[in-house]
């Protein structure tokens, strides 16, 4: 049998154009977010930090300075921003065009998978279960990149994208923007979550993102450390807040100021 | 992915998209010089992994839906969601049958599902929607579960 042309050799137009439709879903989102001026992604690398809680009040004081400010609660499987928000559930009106996100307090515009889902259910996907571990990370990223492309944010100075704890969304995040995000870290004093965050942190500066600062939460007597400081060294950036257990609201507005 | 046929060297082009609605897909490709016709057929983890990444074998059939892949994929939708806008002026009109039949889909993505039903009427100058035209439009728009 002779040998058979390659791929490559074949020049025929492929209908299903799959890069082509990959395509056209960058394209999307590259259009849905052409009116946000600004996308910061707040991650951690460490679970139970704080992230959301950080995230929704930042978002807020955003809000009462009197910029347009969104919110995608991209932690998929644990969503937690609408309850921050003070957001209760609504149909979020849909037409072919997009969308609506949610409006919660100080007009903070929100979307986040827990508008979606049965109330306490879990993010569970149609398939074949038995395999479910080949495909359901290819439907999460679909499922952030609906989030994204999808909604009708409208201009927005700035959109801010909870991430999970972990890397994975955030690597997701960067294949659907094109481009790396700017990134806003927190974690706590401890050296546990130092250890965790500074993972994080290289594994952003390798993928091009602007390191914003650092966010030190539940700075007290509860938890003894110096993970803001150490951290704010190795990567030469400010903390930019240090978060009391019990904040006042001027702590989110200088926050905020600094951003 | 491409086919060819060894025989004639010549690049098959595709034909058809078929979803049996049991998870499976059948696509078919056809030799543009003896006419041979080949079958690709995915099994219920190669058609979810193409479908998990929102694409279609073969070339998309309708425009891509606000939260296309979420609406079709999530078994935990809540059913009031969403809230559609109400259908435009001109907009074919739904049989009682029909919308018996619209009525049996998950709340979830209802709404989606009618407006592609309504759109694909629409551009045809269809004047009712019935159990008919959906199975028609089922299968030229390879609509699996709709």
């Amino acid at each position: 049998m002779p040998p058979i042309r390659t791929y490559h050799q074949l020049t025929d137009a492929d209908r299903s154009g799959l890069p082509q439709q990959i395509g056209a879903q960058r394209r999307r989102v590259a259009d849905r977010l052409a009116a946000v001026g600004r996308v910061i992604a707040v991650m951690s690398g460490k679970g139970g930090v704080g992230k959301s809680y950080v995230t929704a009040h930042l978002a807020r004081a955003l809000a009462r300075s009197g910029r347009a400010v969104g919110v995608l609660d991209a932690d998929l499987n644990g969503p937690t921003i609408p309850r921050l928000l003070e957001i209760e559930h609504s149909p979020l009106p849909t037409s072919q065009s997009g969308i609506e996100p949610a409006t919660g307090a100080d007009g903070v515009k929100s979307i986040s998978m827990a508008m979606l889902l049965e109330d306490g259910a879990p993010l569970a996907f149609k398939g074949p279960s038995a395999e479910s571990f080949v495909w359901r990370g290819a439907m999460e990223a679909a499922a952030l990149r609906e989030l994204l492309g999808d909604v009708a944010w409208g201009a927005l100075d700035t959109l801010l994208l909870d991430l999970p704890p972990g890397m994975q969304r955030y690597i997701e995040l960067c294949d659907i923007l094109g481009a790396a995000p700017a990134v806003l870290t927190v974690t706590i004093p401890t050296a546990e979550s130092r250890d965790a965050v500074r993972r994080a942190m290289r594994a952003a500066v390798e993928h091009g993102s602007p390191l914003l600062g650092i966010v030190e939460n539940m700075v007290g007597p509860q938890f003894v450390g110096t993970a803001g400081d150490d951290l704010a060294d190795e990567f030469a950036v400010p903390v930019l807040a240090r978060i009391p257990w019990h904040p006042a609201p001027d702590t989110w507005n200088e926050l905020g100021a600094r951003l | 992915m491409k086919f060819l046929c060894v025989d004639c060297d010549r690049q098959m082009a595709f034909e058809e998209r078929h979803l049996p609605g049991d998870g499976t897909l059948a696509a078919t490709f056809k030799c543009p010089t003896c006419g041979r016709v080949v079958g690709l057929l995915t099994n219920p983890m190669e058609t979810q992994l193409v479908s998990s990444l929102g694409v279609e074998i073969g070339g998309r059939t309708v425009p891509e839906q606000p939260l296309e892949s979420v609406r079709k994929m999530v078994s935990t939708g809540r059913d009031d969601a969403f809230e559609e806008a109400p259908a435009s002026n001109g907009a074919p009109a739904w049989s009682a049958e029909a919308q018996e039949r619209l009525a049996r889909v998950p709340n979830f993505v209802r709404g989606m599902v009618k407006r592609i039903y309504g759109d694909y009427a629409k551009e045809r100058g269809i004047a009712e929607i019935t159990p008919a035209v959906m199975d028609t439009a089922r299968g030229e728009l390879g609509l699996e579960g709709m």
